[in-house]
């Protein structure tokens, strides 16, 4: 009869999952307030202080709540709101990379501008309170902002003080340009570093802000912000030179590939890379981290490509975008429009900053950083705002608006991979990028068109 | 004898072995876990315990109001995860066995059609799947419910193609016994093929329960609410991809937390492992 | 109570003649169904009402959005499906004549092949000597089966911190060794890595199965055969290993699929199919281009290129491999 019993309790378990399935529905939502779903890519810690934030906005008024949702990486959140957008259920506020921009742009119908929001909603938006460089990023070509930018970043170069010191170079004098890099990661090598130098997301930090920095261009069309048409313009002697030199480099041992997107990210802390290059994010880590003195410093330059007047670096990060959905009502884009006017505010942005190691995105959240004496109690916190504020923003400056750009950005790194493995030179690796990302755009140019 | 005494440790050594290559992982997590989160995340993780482990557990199980609004706490989170796994378990084997049954055991019309039906879905990727998969879920109205986390991860080809294997090594001596019996298809399923398929059951429990449990991508996708959050969800939203610094303490603990449950049904369903199948009416 | 007599018919049945106890019997399939047993139930409606609950999920969630998939694969769209042009079978042509998509496919199938071979033969070595009646069987049981229940995410991390050649411990100690290790520059290397990561957690799966089939084969026959005189490698080939051939057929079947499907995210996580192309797979391919290419047609195309090889793959395996399995 044990059996039988087995039998029933098999069954029986089968018909209670069945019914626990059909009886607990998901938390009620308040019923008075306009509900906002808003859907972020930001893991822990951030996506607490994010979080955070949003409470804090909740708690400050009665009238609207502010659901935040984690939903994976950049990309998976994006696949997130693609999939809940053909549903008819898109959330009402996005969180997408920089990269995604031009692909959110095109997105036409699926998307609400920003500005177009505030302004049918009647709220104050003053688009000119952003730093130019993050400003130009999410602007259409007339100017006008698509995205609320919230968490920017950019490329800078942290280095190993006490490694400077064991070489006999000066901490407190970190090299300016490409020459006196390579000279110091000479001595760095000679003192018996194994890494001298390294870098994280070897195409933005490598090309996409080595054009920025130069005032050369990525791309034509002015880098996509001209139209659909661009082509990649990787094969200027700038970039040959540069990716040239990266490769000498580490055949002499002098720079070591760290691998894709921000792996190289641990060498760092871990005392590896005397040098690196990568995100002003990874601030939080080192400091975490690190058991050696250590410090911040802008992306060197090429004098004779620079003039001696290397531009602002370019923004990495996320923005907010606002969806659009058939059961849209005025009410709940009242309710974004709301809650981006409170994340807009210099205060809130400072505080980010200053939380989390992001730059300020408005130009009076710095001045609030800096009137609280942030900047001097956390020396080198203030490098990516420098290197993002330093000159007024350029064609070659303003960003990228290349469709399906994290695609070219694998492209790039997959033929820079072959080049470091010695089967090809650099002007090869940037020539088979050119070509194979070239068919990148012309396929988004023609799935977007019209 | 000596040489008799050799060949015995053989296969110690080969298990030892093993087990070693195959848990290293699982001990890294352990050490992992009491430790501080700057000597981890430096990759200068040593080979023995740290002394961060309670502290480590206790921050981990009770979620620090502080840094982490709107943050779940462990128990609800394991709470969801249970319910979820024990659902996609307990249907699919369900579900599976039944087919399996049909088309082991029975002769009828577009047999082989509906075996090859149910089992190409092995064929397709869940990323190919995803987005009309999510429409289908939202239009039944089953975003943020357990039956949207459970229902389209129930149909199991796997399952089915494992009870058919062994379905189709019961003999048919048996079956004629129990047609002279006068035994129909349920008393037959019931009384003989249900216990004889004991094993197997418990095999496949384990790893639905765990495959279950496990899930990521597809919880991520169709909740959106704090209280529906899944454990290895929330793990994954610690890590995340790296733009930040993470609490490695925490995840390392928290994942050994996550491992207890699956851990405690891999023990429990063993006792069904090592029992011949002679002896197991007892 | 007819329940009860049948089940003492069954014990005693089991008691005097095993299921198992003569595995020269083969099944006798019938010309016009291979897979099908002599005897049956004669039930017409029966059958269906038991499919039927697999069937409706399986439509619902399978076959609905695989026939989506299809539709998708001759349209090209943007990423919001906002505008659609009909194509006819340009993606595929597209991908067909992509030089990198055969170097893809080969990495494919030495990936696939290894990652199965490996996979099984580890653990079915492990399962027979964790079965065998040895002291402390319990804990390696325990232990072997105990890496399935690590979670993904963190297994993902796990292997940077293993694998790195700076920062993680086998990395390193390969290199105080003084082998150069760098997957991040060896294609070689980083393949080797991949399958070894990817035929990890599936040891795990296997070895849970074949110890389930080993537990189904009667003790009374290892000891018939243990008394002919038979040494342990003779047992295990004459005996065991065709006794335990369902479940070896199945997880062939299983192994396969998980190597085709399953793997992007161990490769995701280990090298992102570098470096150059020299980890990227099928599968890793149709991932990249649908979720972080938003290429939702060529991404499609892949898949149904994909499905129809492993469903090829599959059927020849059900046609030939099937045969040599012997069955009751």
């Amino acid at each position: 009869m044990l059996t039988r019993r087995k039998f029933a309790l098999l069954t029986g378990a089968a018909t209670t999952s069945a019914l626990l399935l059909a009886a607990l529905p998901g938390a009620a939502l308040a019923q008075q307030k306009t509900v906002v779903e808003f859907w972020h890519g930001l893991p822990q810690p951030l996506g607490g202080q994010l979080e955070q934030i949003v409470k804090d906005f909740n708690d400050g008024q009665q009238a609207v709540q502010v659901n935040a949702s984690y939903k994976g990486s950049y990309p998976e959140t994006m696949q997130a709101a693609i999939a809940a957008f053909r549903a008819g259920n898109a959330p009402h506020i996005v969180q997408m990379f920089e990269v995604g921009t031009a692909t959110m742009m095109a997105a036409g119908p699926a998307v609400k501008p920003v500005y177009q929001l505030m302004e049918e909603t009647g709220a104050s938006f003053d688009a000119n309170a952003y730093i130019p460089a993050v400003k130009g990023y999410y602007s259409s070509k007339d100017g006008k902002m698509m995205a609320l930018p919230f968490n920017s970043s950019t490329a800078i170069m942290f280095y190993n003080k006490d490694a400077f010191q064991k070489a006999g170079l000066d901490p407190a004098k970190p090299p300016a340009t490409w020459p006196e890099l390579v000279d110091a990661a000479k001595k760095l090598k000679a003192s018996g570093s194994s890494c001298p130098f390294t870098t994280s997301w070897p195409t933005w930090v490598q090309l996409e802000q080595l054009g920025a920095i130069h005032n050369t261009p990525f791309a034509s069309q002015a880098n996509g912000y001209g139209g659909l048409n661009a082509e990649l313009k990787i094969d200027a002697p700038l970039y040959v030179k540069h990716v040239q030199a990266l490769i000498d480099m580490q055949k002499e041992g002098l720079f070591k590939y760290g691998g894709r997107d921000n792996k190289p990210d641990a060498l760092f802390p871990s005392g590896e890379c005397a040098m690196i290059q990568g995100s002003s994010s990874l601030r939080s880590r080192i400091i975490k981290e690190a058991t050696f003195a250590w410090g911040a410093a802008p992306l060197p330059y090429w004098p004779e490509f620079a003039n001696n007047d290397p531009k602002n670096g370019i923004i990495g990060g996320a923005a907010f975008w606002v969806m659009t959905s058939p059961k849209r009502t005025p009410a709940e884009y009242k309710a974004v429009s709301q809650f981006f006017t409170y994340l807009a505010k210099p205060e809130v942005d400072a505080k980010w900053h200053m939380d989390t190691g992001y730059v300020p995105v408005t130009l009076k959240g710095i001045e609030i950083a800096k009137a609280q004496g942030y900047y001097e109690k956390n020396p080198g916190a203030d490098v990516p705002a420098a290197q993002l504020t330093r000159t007024p923003t350029t064609e070659n400056s303003m960003g990228l608006r290349l469709g399906n750009l994290p695609e070219i950005r694998n492209i790039i790194q997959e033929e820079l991979e072959k080049a470091f493995q010695g089967q090809q030179d650099a002007k090869q690796a940037l020539d088979a990028s050119i070509k194979r990302g070239n068919t990148v755009l012309r396929n988004f140019e023609r799935a977007n068109k019209g | 004898m000596k040489p008799t005494r050799f060949i015995d440790l053989v296969p110690h050594i080969v298990l030892i072995v093993g087990v070693l290559i195959f848990a290293y992982p699982i001990y890294v997590t352990l050490i992992g876990s009491t430790w501080d989160s700057g000597t981890i995340g430096r990759g200068g993780l040593p080979l023995w315990p740290g002394g961060q482990g309670a502290a480590n557990y206790a921050q981990a199980w009770a979620g620090e109001a502080g840094d982490r609004a709107m943050y779940t706490p462990v128990r609800t989170m394991m709470l969801n995860s249970l319910v979820m796994a024990l659902s996609i378990a307990l249907g699919k084997i369900a579900i599976s066995i039944l087919s399996a049954y049909a088309v082991a055991f029975f002769r009828f019309p577009l047999r082989m059609a509906f075996f090859w039906l149910i089992f190409i879905t092995l064929m397709l990727p869940v990323e190919v799947r995803i987005i009309p998969t999510y429409k289908v879920v939202a239009d039944l109205g089953l975003i943020n419910t357990y039956a949207g986390l459970a229902i389209p991860l129930i149909a199991s080809a796997t399952a089915t193609l494992l009870f058919r294997q062994f379905f189709l090594t019961i003999p048919d001596e048996l079956l004629e016994a129990a047609k002279i019996d006068g035994a129909g298809p349920v008393r037959f399923f019931v009384d003989v093929v249900l216990p004889l398929s004991r094993t197997n059951i418990a095999a496949l429990f384990v790893i639905l329960f765990i495959y279950g449990w496990n899930q990521y991508l597809w919880p991520l996708l169709v909740t959106s609410s704090g209280d529906m959050e899944t454990i290895v969800t929330g793990i994954t939203k610690m890590i995340g991809t790296g733009e930040s610094a993470n609490d490695w303490h925490i995840i390392m603990a928290t994942t050994v937390l996550a491992m207890l449950p699956p851990v405690a049904v891999v023990v429990f369903m063993q006792r069904w492992f090592v029992k011949g199948l002679v002896d197991s009416e007892k | 109570m007819r329940g009860v007599a049948l089940l003492d018919k069954r014990r005693r049945g089991f008691l005097f003649n095993p299921p198992h106890a003569s595995p020269l019997r083969h099944a006798q399939p019938t010309k016009d169904h291979p897979l099908q047993r002599r005897v049956t139930f004669d039930n017409r409606l029966l059958p269906y009402l038991l499919l039927a609950p697999q069937v409706a999920v399986t439509l619902v969630f399978f076959i609905w959005p695989a026939a989506q998939a299809i539709w998708q694969s001759v349209h090209l769209q943007d990423a919001f499906g906002i505008r659609s042009e009909f194509v006819w079978f340009e993606n595929f042509t597209h991908v067909l004549s992509d030089p990198n998509y055969l170097d893809t496919l080969k990495v494919t199938i030495v990936f696939s092949v290894a990652v199965t071979v490996l996979a099984m033969g580890v653990a079915l070595l492990l399962a027979v000597l964790a079965d065998s009646k040895i002291k402390g069987a319990r804990a390696y049981k325990t232990l072997l089966i105990w890496p399935y229940a690590l979670a993904p995410a963190v297994a993902a991390v796990l292997w940077m911190f293993i694998f790195n050649p700076d920062i993680g411990s086998f990395g390193r100690a390969l290199r105080a060794l003084g082998y150069d290790w760098d997957y991040r520059l060896n294609g070689g290397q980083a393949l080797v890595m991949v399958i070894m990561a990817a035929s990890w957690k599936q040891v795990s799966y296997n070895f849970i199965f074949f110890l389930a089939g080993l537990q189904a084969i009667p003790r009374s026959v290892m000891e018939a055969a243990s008394i002919d005189g038979a040494g342990p490698v003779r047992r295990f080939w004459t005996i065991t290993f065709p006794l335990l051939s369902p479940t070896t057929f199945f997880l062939l079947v299983v192994d396969m699929v998980y190597a085709f499907f399953e793997t992007f995210g161990t490769i995701h996580a280990l090298t992102q199919g570098g470096p150059g192309k020299a980890t990227e797979t099928l599968i890793f391919r149709v991932y990249q281009d649908g979720v972080v290419n938003n290429d939702l047609g060529g991404s499609s195309a892949q898949s149904v290129i994909l499905m129809v090889i492993v469903i090829a793959l599959t059927a020849v395996q059900f046609r030939f491999v099937e045969r040599k399995v012997h069955y009751a």
